[in-house]
């Protein structure tokens, strides 16, 4: 599949394929960062995940008409005042969620999948009556259109990179709360031995819920994020639900560093081989490989090593 | 309860429930209905095949399997194959560049038959391959992941990313597959027209014959140790496993019954619908197999096909008259089925009609009680049987 490139344009290939990958790679970690939370802290798996995130694209898509009609002058700084909106709805709504449904199915997570998945096509359908099937887009403040050109070849789209950093910082604060802080200790020790943490005194039940509730506002983020570089419809969400839950396997259920190498080495293998193949074959293979490490190597690339 | 003869078996209770279904799909519908709404039962019907299989591997065994879609799609596709290359003469294709080969090939600018469409000129290689080719996969996924004891959700995720590798692939080769419109045209069996009427409803007794024959194999299954080491298995597989039992083993067995059965049910789906496309066979058909079985009762095969049936007559009817709010229904119900009856209609049936059967048997019985003690003997000694896993097997606290 090389055939007929010199090695100075297989570099720039790479490179060109690279930046594309990193966007995809930031929607993978955006996504994937509160679902490796709820689902390496509970075992619970969110079928719904992707219809928080694109909660939140809409609660941002809400917010920048209201800026539009009301606060014209604030426009720029939209986007900062959505996100937390976004994080807010999100995380109510992933609040309500477990109390009313996840919380009885602990026990059976094979469930949850499925009521979760109930739970996505009432969601989803109640976008398609809302905002109507077709997909919206909200107009980007002025400060981020344009480029950054690094090279005369490469050029940096500003709204990309700003999705990245949110990435990125999100990365970082989800490593802080669950490496740096007491409620990440508590989390923790849930993780590794739920009746001991129980025994010294922590509230697994509202743990639980703080997670959950925690991992859908994340998406909320990602949704907000996900507004800057695409149009948002009903079932966007759905879309990358499956890369999603690979990322986070091909990771290691329990483990954030996993969770974003495994976003990274995705993106970037499906982006680097779009070049050279189809897009569908590109995908084709890259879940191939991804399948078939797992069959090898079920507990993903960094598994937590906890005496069981 | 195997000792009895089959007549005897007709006459109790399980060979009553059995002899209402066949009541119900022989005579009753298709008296009823004309021979298009015929046509869609028998539709109904061949998801009955995949949720038969579920109840074995997912009800019984406890292996969630969100990609039976694929193994649906790999015995629809190969029935549909067969049916291309028999509508696709040299003749009836003259007006191609390449006459011979099927029209959505020669639109991809192929000029030859792909080697692997060529053993499906043989009518029996490809019922063999409907139930061979999903068993095959079947086993090769089994094989790598139960022996390394992959197991619960990670297994549902990586079934998912299959179904979605197999309908991205589908769609992405279109000139080997057909694409997103899958492989239609379908016109002749052997010769025989299949668009008729008179073809549909004799496809539609097919059907209903095959679905008994899965329901016998199912239940021969069940009834034996065989059946009991499965519902073992979901409850505490540690045991099994150091009682000596290769555990492994027995669920890529299991896994590979309900793909067979599900290859069977896509055959019929090609033959009763007339065509076969990716549609069927994604991510969200998958997961949508698994309420047919969650509603019927996810520990009986009997509820699977009504579950089957139900869900699917449904959606038509939601369709037809309130298409947004179908998926609503389809939410609510995956939520209530898992939260507020989990074994389905069978448990209901269970829990509320059986203990009604009960009061009226015994108030007709009394004075025959002592000639009919054999007799009456039965219902019970087939509870212990077939119907106390329903709800004890079912296991919340499983850790």
């Amino acid at each position: 599949m090389f055939d007929g490139y010199t090695s100075s344009e297989l570099m720039s290939i790479f490179a060109m394929q690279g930046f594309a990958g990193l966007s995809l790679f930031s929607v993978f970690v955006l996504m994937a960062m509160g679902l490796a939370i709820i689902f390496g802290q509970m075992g619970v798996i969110n079928m719904a995940h992707g219809e928080f995130m694109i909660l939140g694209a809409y609660t941002t898509y809400l917010t920048s008409g209201f800026f539009q009609s009301y606060l014209p002058g604030l426009f720029g700084g939209y986007f900062l005042i959505a996100m937390v909106l976004a994080f807010i709805v999100c995380a109510a709504l992933g609040a309500l969620v477990e109390w009313l449904m996840i919380r009885h199915l602990y026990h059976r997570p094979l469930d949850t999948l499925l009521a979760t998945w109930g739970l996505s096509l009432i969601m989803q359908q109640a976008y398609r009556s809302i905002f109507g099937a077709r997909e919206v887009g909200v107009e980007l403040p002025e400060w981020m259109i344009g480029a950054i050109s690094v090279t005369d070849l490469v050029e940096l789209p500003i709204n990309g990179l700003f999705v990245m950093i949110i990435a990125l910082s999100i990365a970082v604060g989800v490593y802080l709360l669950m490496y740096r802080s007491g409620y990440g200790k508590k989390v923790r020790a849930v993780v590794q031995n739920r009746p001991m943490a129980e025994a010294v005194g922590i509230n697994s039940a509202g743990i639980d819920r703080a997670t959950f509730a925690l991992g859908c506002g994340i998406a909320g983020i990602a949704g907000a994020a996900f507004t800057m570089i695409g149009s948002t419809g009903p079932s966007s969400g759905q879309a990358y639900i499956v890369d999603t839950f690979l990322v986070v396997v091909f990771g290691g259920a329990q483990s954030l560093i996993g969770t974003i190498i495994s976003a990274f080495g995705i993106s970037q293998a499906q982006s680097t081989m779009e070049f050279f193949l189809s897009g569908s074959m590109a995908k084709v293979l890259t879940l191939l490989v991804v399948v078939g490490i797992l069959m090898l190597r079920p507990e993903g690339l960094m598994a937590l090593k906890v005496r069981r | 309860m195997k000792s009895s003869s089959p007549l005897k078996w007709f006459g109790s209770r399980e060979g009553l429930y059995y002899l209402a279904l066949a009541f119900l799909l022989v005579i009753i519908l298709p008296l009823a209905l004309d021979p298009f709404r015929l046509n869609m039962v028998g539709k109904y019907l061949t998801y009955a095949f995949v949720a038969i299989g579920l109840v074995m591997c997912w009800g019984k065994a406890g292996i969630l399997s969100l990609g039976q879609g694929v193994f649906f799609g790999l015995g629809g596709y190969c029935m549909a194959m067969f049916l291309k290359l028999e509508a696709s003469t040299p003749e009836a294709t003259a007006i191609q560049s390449t006459p011979g080969i099927p029209d959505f090939m020669d639109w991809n600018q192929l000029t030859e038959l792909p080697w692997f469409w060529e053993p499906f000129h043989s009518f029996s290689f490809t019922l063999i391959a409907v139930i061979g080719v999903p068993m095959l996969l079947a086993f090769v996924i089994g094989f790598a992941m139960f022996t390394r004891r992959v197991g619960g959700v990670y297994f549902a995720i990586i079934t998912q990313a299959i179904a979605a590798i197999l309908t991205i692939l589908i769609i992405g080769q279109q000139g080997y597959t057909g694409g997103v419109n899958g492989i239609t045209d379908l016109k002749t069996l052997m010769g025989w027209d299949i668009r008729t009427d008179e073809a549909r409803t004799t496809l539609y007794f097919i059907c209903v014959g095959m679905l008994f024959l899965c329901l016998f194999v199912a239940r021969l299954v069940q009834n034996r140790k065989l059946g009991r080491i499965l519902v073992a298995m979901n409850a505490q597989e540690m045991r099994v496993r150091f009682s000596g039992y290769d555990v492994a083993a027995f669920k890529i067995f299991v896994f590979c019954l309900a793909a067979a059965f599900a290859g069977i049910g896509g055959a019929m789906f090609t033959l009763i619908v007339g065509f076969m496309s990716p549609s069927f066979i994604g991510i969200v058909a998958s997961i949508e197999m698994v309420i047919f079985c969650a509603l019927g009762g996810r520990l009986s095969i009997l509820g699977a096909v009504y579950g089957a049936l139900l869900v699917n007559a449904a959606k038509s009817g939601f369709s037809e008259s309130f298409p947004e709010l179908w998926p609503f229904a389809m939410g609510a119900l995956f939520i209530g089925v898992v939260l507020a009856f989990p074994n389905g209609l069978a448990g209901l049936y269970q829990s509320y009609v059986i203990p009604l059967e009960d009061r009226l048997l015994k108030r007709k019985k009394p004075e025959a009680e002592p000639a009919a003690k054999p007799a009456a003997a039965q219902p019970d000694a087939e509870k212990a049987d077939d119907y106390d896993p329903m709800i004890n097997s079912y296991s919340p606290e499983k850790s």
